[in-house]
């Protein structure tokens, strides 16, 4: 039978979980790398034992760690994210220019056909790859020197570029997602960039028709219908039918327009998951009542996921890295919380159970189906 | 033989238990810039851990201590205290205290 290693990155360190394709008996593997924040941690399509983490933390800055075993070993790798030419100024907070710097990798994104390629998301906002299983990064500098990018503002958690999507049809198409720039299509490798970000409408930019400017918390895609998105903003969950070129708003009856993950079923590109967050100050669920919603009909209509999860006084939020599907059927589901719990589904939603529960706060979660 | 007090952090991520103990060879002065280069050469995965890769600038929360004095603000150039350099004292890097 088949397995299913689910991995985990938070504030203290990495855990990975293991289990059987049952997913009803698990293993807890950890901390590694204890008292670093883990950002990412996930592996490769190509070969499952070859994991990438991302390990920074205030005092000794960005580490990246590669494991070929599965996560029983590990390997520091290449941490050198210099900014490739002229180093040019984006706007702060309070509008001012203010030169790129970098702060840290938010996401890894191995290749879905060669484990020793990984593209890499930094704070602040650029695109990174390394062709030599993290050993040596290069920036792809359009991004960054986009003729937007001294328009890009940070979001609350800093100008972070945090999703990327390698598409599984079109092999020099990527998406990438930056708070608070937006999301972004390169049709040929990241050699050149547009912003995707019509029909997006974000409160606090004064023109909702802007090119870019918008707060955009996550993006997920199904491969079997790869022009098609799945977007968590800050305001509303949205959809594009047309790899971007234009949005549409599905939130329909969900209790809140706000939230950090969106996941897609692995077994139906029509069914969509995300946790509603209450915003925009407090960053925890509605009525303190955990609750994944589930759309079967590609948005517009929810359904309340709860049994098994706390439906009274629960205050954790679910972060937008920190929610991940398995491959198998049917669909398993997996989240942490900012509270430590990691939640398991293994019946596409219906129920929930915690597979581990006093974690760190969980920063990432990916799963992995193994032979 | 100068010898180097690593942070826990770093001490785990070099593979490294107690004091580092460094050759700093040459006529020129022991310095914390050569101090930190023969750290880096010994021990790769220490690069930008301690100075930022690109600037050499010591990152804002590590701190050097010898012989009871704080030298994070001394220029890296300039050279160690005698009894650093004679191995009598060792060169402490730490993270600094911050927040909670």
């Amino acid at each position: 039978m088949s397995g299913v290693r689910v991995l985990v990155g938070t504030r203290k360190g990495a855990f990975i979980l293991t289990s059987d394709g049952r997913r009803d008996a698990w293993t807890v593997d950890g901390p590694h790398f204890g008292g670093w924040e883990i950002f990412h941690l996930t592996g490769s399509p190509a070969d499952p034992d070859r994991l990438y983490a991302s390990q920074s933390g205030g005092w000794f800055g960005q580490l990246i760690q590669r494991s070929d075993d599965g996560g029983r070993s590990w390997s520091t790798v290449g941490n050198d994210f210099g900014y490739a030419g002229e180093v040019g100024e984006h706007l702060w907070y309070d509008g001012t220019p203010r030169p790129w710097e970098f702060k840290r990798i938010w996401h890894l994104e191995p290749s879905r056909h060669d484990p020793d390629v990984v593209y890499a998301g930094a704070e602040d906002a650029a695109l990174f790859v390394s062709h030599d299983g993290g050993q040596q990064w290069t920036e792809l500098t359009a991004l960054r020197t986009h003729s937007t990018g001294p328009l890009w503002q940070p979001g609350a958690g800093g100008l972070c570029l945090h999703t990327i999507i390698l598409d599984p049809v079109h092999s020099d198409r990527i998406y990438v997602a930056i708070s608070a720039a937006g999301a972004f299509r390169s049709d040929d490798a990241g050699a050149s960039w547009s912003p995707i970000n019509k029909g997006l409408r974000s409160g606090e930019i004064p023109d909702q028709d802007a090119e870019v400017g918008h707060c955009v918390h996550h993006i997920a895609q199904h491969p079997s219908r790869p022009d098609t998105l799945f977007m968590q903003k800050h305001w509303d969950v949205m959809r594009s039918d047309d790899a971007g070129e234009s949005w549409r708003e599905i939130s329909g009856d969900l209790p809140s327009d706000f939230g950090f993950p969106i996941a897609v079923d692995a077994n139906d590109p029509e069914t969509v998951y995300v946790v509603p967050i209450k915003s925009d100050s407090e960053h925890y669920p509605p009525e303190g009542k955990l609750r994944v919603y589930r759309s079967r009909t590609g948005g517009d209509e929810w359904e309340a996921l709860t049994h098994g999860l706390p439906q009274s006084h629960c205050y954790v939020n679910v972060l937008r890295d920190a929610m991940a599907v398995d491959t198998l059927d049917p669909c398993g589901i997996y989240f942490g919380t900012t509270g430590g719990q990691v939640y398991h589904s293994a019946d596409g939603g219906d129920t929930w159970a915690p597979i581990v529960r006093d974690l760190p706060a969980v920063l990432s979660v990916e799963a992995q189906v193994l032979p | 033989m100068i010898r180097v007090v690593l942070p826990a952090h770093l001490k785990t991520l070099a593979h490294v238990t107690g004091e580092v103990r460094l050759e700093v060879a040459g006529p020129e002065p022991a310095t914390q810039r050569r101090v930190l280069d023969a750290i880096e050469a010994r021990y790769p995965m220490l690069l930008g851990t301690i100075r930022d890769r690109h600037s050499g600038k010591r990152r804002a929360f590590v701190r050097f201590y010898a012989c009871e004095e704080d030298l994070s603000h001394t220029a890296p150039d300039a050279p160690l205290p005698e009894r650093v350099v004679t191995g009598e004292e060792p060169l402490i890097i730490l993270g600094a205290m911050a927040g909670g």
